[in-house]
């Protein structure tokens, strides 16, 4: 299968573990060349450290992960530079300008010294951040950092982009907004996305497939469409009548909500999930 | 295994044309490969390091305060003492590239809280997700140190200059202090990046860098002459890259006896050795 065939993502059976706690048990995920796909689950599912081990900051054995057709374990270079990554927290160097952060990493993914100006000016315009380009990002508001985050990222012209809860903290119109440039480039160079999100109203709106994780299981998967009926027919067997149609928030409840404060569960107790929660709480706190 | 993915998003790229506004931003780049890896992400890394600078210069005058206290203080007053044997140097000029040399250590040695700082912010985790390997990312990392300390010492040299320490201008050994700094903060900051990756927090790695700074400092000949020491701490300082470093700056700047050929081989040493240990320590900050 080549580049251009070949799934954006093949996760079959990936595992993880931190200790004695299983944080992702068995996950078979297949995302489709050009797709919006969200990955959604309540804290401690398994999503943040799914997303870590797709861009290869987690070891993973051969033949579990690939992206584009190229083995996470083994062609670990290939794979970074189809993926573009913006992380859950606000990771723009706030003591460079806009323009300073976007060069870092056009000199990191080896754009070429003739090319690196322009190249750099297309992305920050891309997201709307060339006026102001030359201010330090720490003079930038929440929603214009996740633009600049977006910027780096592009810079590559990556073929994946990860985006870990990308509008967590925001405001709706800078939510919005940055939903906007996400599908004003995704159009325009054909990218795929694997995006995060705790946003049930942003998962039925923007993503074309769900997955939906649940003590480091995959519990659901389909189109937003496809999840609401289940869970409709799923009522109908069960008797449940006289309930209003369900909301992506019912599927996400359906599917996750019995098991959330089952202390025997390990998930919530696991490693990762202290850290998590103080790293959103970090994340919104700075976005004001 | 996932069911078939559906057809993508209506909006999506295969069924419109590219935007040329994007033009550039569709194509990839393409890879740097082999020896060139590593040169090109210290460049990344040192021009970071010159911009963060150019923004902010409080870091530069503030650091400058302790070494200018050693010099001014300490060494005034230990040159009137005369009580240190330094072979017939005035004892500021003896402990200026000591002072140097201390200074570009504290810089390096607490380089750790930053990559920890980049950790919790997530620049350190995005980086990992850029096709460097770890050890190409902690050169980067280590020269950039390297590059804020040519600046200290540079601060240092010419408060030296000032108050009357007789230095060589000769632009050739200024080029080989360039070299030592470089190369021993190289190593004192990967020294730091190692004991991040063991110890993961910001407290511990504070608690650990005041822990070793000083012993390092005094364990050297920055203050006095080796063989003014007791034996064990003479075994000590014989191991410490801290004593081959301003062994070389003293060569270079004062025109002492040294052994500049040991020193840079044992500095050029350790700094590899601390880029090796320091990279396969990093991925534990990205789990």
């Amino acid at each position: 299968m080549t580049t251009q065939t070949a799934p954006a993502l093949n996760c079959t059976g990936l595992s993880y573990s931190f200790g004695d706690a299983k944080v992702v048990d068995g996950l078979d995920l297949l995302v489709g060349q050009g797709e919006v796909f969200g990955l959604l689950g309540p804290n401690g599912a398994g999503k943040t450290t799914t997303m870590r081990a797709i861009t290869t900051l987690l070891p993973v054995p051969p033949g579990v992960i690939e992206v584009f057709g190229h083995d996470a374990a083994r062609q670990k270079m290939a794979v970074r530079r189809l993926l573009g990554y913006v992380p859950q927290q606000l990771s723009a160097d706030a003591s460079l300008t806009g323009r300073e952060n976007v060069q870092l990493f056009a000199r990191v993914f080896d754009v070429p010294r003739r090319q690196r100006a322009a190249r750099v000016s297309q992305a920050l315009d891309a997201v709307g951040l060339g006026d102001v380009a030359h201010r330090l990002a720490a003079t930038y508001s929440g929603g214009m950092v996740r633009r600049l985050e977006l910027a780096q990222a592009l810079v590559s012209a990556p073929r994946l982009m990860i985006l870990d809860e990308p509008t967590i903290g925001l405001d709706p119109i800078a939510r919005d907004s940055v939903w906007e440039r996400i599908t004003e480039i995704r159009v325009a160079a054909g990218m795929t996305v694997l995006v995060t999100t705790h946003s049930m109203d942003e998962a039925d709106q923007r993503c074309d497939r769900l997955a939906l994780m649940h003590l480091g299981r995959l519990r659901a998967l389909g189109t937003p469409a496809q999840l609401k009926n289940e869970l409709v027919a799923h009522r109908r067997e069960s008797g449940e009548t006289g309930l209003p149609p369900p909301s992506l928030e019912d599927v996400f409840r359906h599917h996750s909500g019995a098991g959330l404060n089952d202390p025997g569960s390990g998930s919530d107790e696991g490693k990762g999930a202290f850290r998590d929660v103080r790293r959103t709480r970090r994340t919104a706190s700075r976005l004001g | 295994m996932s069911a078939v993915p559906v057809a993508p998003h209506p909006a999506s790229a295969e069924s419109v044309p590219p935007d040329q506004r994007f033009a550039l931003l569709l194509t990839p780049p393409p890879p740097r490969t082999g020896w060139r890896v590593v040169p090109a992400r210290v460049t990344a890394m040192c021009v970071v390091e010159l911009q963060k600078l150019r923004h902010d210069r409080t870091e530069i005058y503030t650091r400058a305060v302790q070494p200018a206290l050693w010099l001014l203080i300490f060494g005034v007053t230990f040159s009137r003492i005369h009580a240190i044997p330094t072979g017939g140097v005035p004892y500021l000029d003896f402990l200026a590239p000591g002072i140097i040399a201390q200074s570009a250590m504290f810089i390096a040695i607490f380089y750790g809280i930053m990559i920890i700082w980049e950790r919790d912010s997530g620049v350190l985790t995005k980086l990992m997700v850029t096709p460097t390997p770890r050890t190409a990312l902690v050169t980067g990392k280590a020269f950039a140190a390297g590059v804020k300390a040519v600046i200290q010492a540079a601060v240092v040299i010419v408060i030296a200059a000032l108050i009357g320490v007789g230095m060589t201008w000769n632009p050739l050994r200024l080029l080989g202090v360039v070299v030592v700094v470089l190369l021993a903060s190289a190593f004192f900051s990967c020294l730091s990046m190692s004991i991040a990756g063991i110890v993961l927090t910001r407290d511990r790695l504070m608690g650990i860098g005041q822990a070793i700074t000083m012993p390092l400092f005094f364990a050297s000949n920055a203050l006095y002459p080796v063989a003014l020491m007791p034996g064990w701490l003479q075994a000590v300082s014989r191991v410490n890259p801290l004593s081959y470093q301003v062994d070389a700056l003293r060569g270079l700047l004062i025109g002492t006896q040294a052994h500049l050929g040991l020193d840079l081989a044992v500095l050029a040493f350790a700094a590899l050795a601390g880029i090796v240990a320091a990279g396969s320590l990093l991925g534990r900050l990205a789990r």
